[in-house]
């Protein structure tokens, strides 16, 4: 574990990068953690994807599997693969400060 | 950072459902890690992409110790259905897809969907047999041409 300065807040990640406490995460840290993972711009669709981890995790207390994310979402696994190239619900999931989710799937 | 895998290609050489899972799992969790993936279908393994065939794939209800069940019963007729379907059942309440949802969804993840040239030869198949995800029908040759790089994975 280590404390990074993220957005001008000092911010708490695990030997994976993910916050260790979502509740220090705001949009400003969205932006620059997805600019370490080569995002240099976060569109809309982004966001949307964004968005629902955090509601996922709030309601539910994990993020979902890509193969929920593409059911769910309202954005196709294609497409997700398109925004999030590197792993979409891992990186989504980084991005968006919650706990990388772990299902196999 | 330490070693990372960067690319995997994984043969699907079995058409039972035991025999197809696996390969299909490593294949998506790969993707979902952000590694490149690519499957080869070979001989029965076929069956996974065989446009007609996907939808009926079983488990082996004879020969197969992990059943917990004498092959004798094994025979019966309906065996191999009743424990596919009772396997089926369990695989989606732990939100694992049946075999023609999984195969679109991990097409759709970017992974790469070959078939072996010999064994579509062999079988008297056509690439019109196949699903239409189905990049190509490639030679072992360039298959490994294909896998240069990374990681070979044979099930």
């Amino acid at each position: 574990m280590s404390v990074e300065t993220i957005a001008g807040r000092d911010i708490q990640l695990n030997e994976e990068g993910f916050l260790t406490d979502p509740s220090q995460w705001n949009e400003e840290v969205a932006v620059e953690l997805a600019h370490r993972e080569g995002i240099d711009a976060l569109s809309d669709r982004h966001w949307e994807v964004i968005r629902f981890m955090r509601s996922e995790y709030e309601t539910k207390g994990s993020g979902p599997s890509v193969r929920m994310l593409g059911k769910t979402s309202g954005v196709s696994i294609k497409e997700l693969y398109q925004l999030f190239p590197k792993g979409p619900a891992k990186l989504a999931a980084k991005i968006a400060g919650i706990p990388k989710p772990r299902g196999c799937i | 950072m330490g070693d990372t895998i960067e690319k995997v290609s994984i043969i699907i050489s079995k058409g039972s459902l035991e025999g197809i899972y696996p390969g299909l799992i490593m294949a998506n969790g790969a993707r979902a890690e952000g590694i490149e993936a690519n499957l080869f279908f070979t001989f029965f393994g076929l069956d996974a992409i065989h446009a007609k065939r996907l939808s009926h794939i079983k488990v082996a209800a004879v020969g197969n110790p992990g059943m917990h069940m004498a092959s004798l019963i094994g025979v019966l007729p309906g065996m191999s259905a009743i424990a596919t379907r009772m396997m089926e059942k369990k695989m989606e309440d732990f939100d694992i897809p049946g075999i023609p949802e999984f195969m679109e969804m991990i097409a759709d993840t970017g992974c790469g969907l070959y078939a072996c040239k010999a064994s579509v030869d062999l079988f008297g198949f056509a690439k019109e047999d196949f699903i239409p995800q189905v990049h190509d029908i490639i030679t072992v040759g360039e298959f490994y041409g294909i896998a240069a790089g990374g990681e070979i994975i044979f099930t």
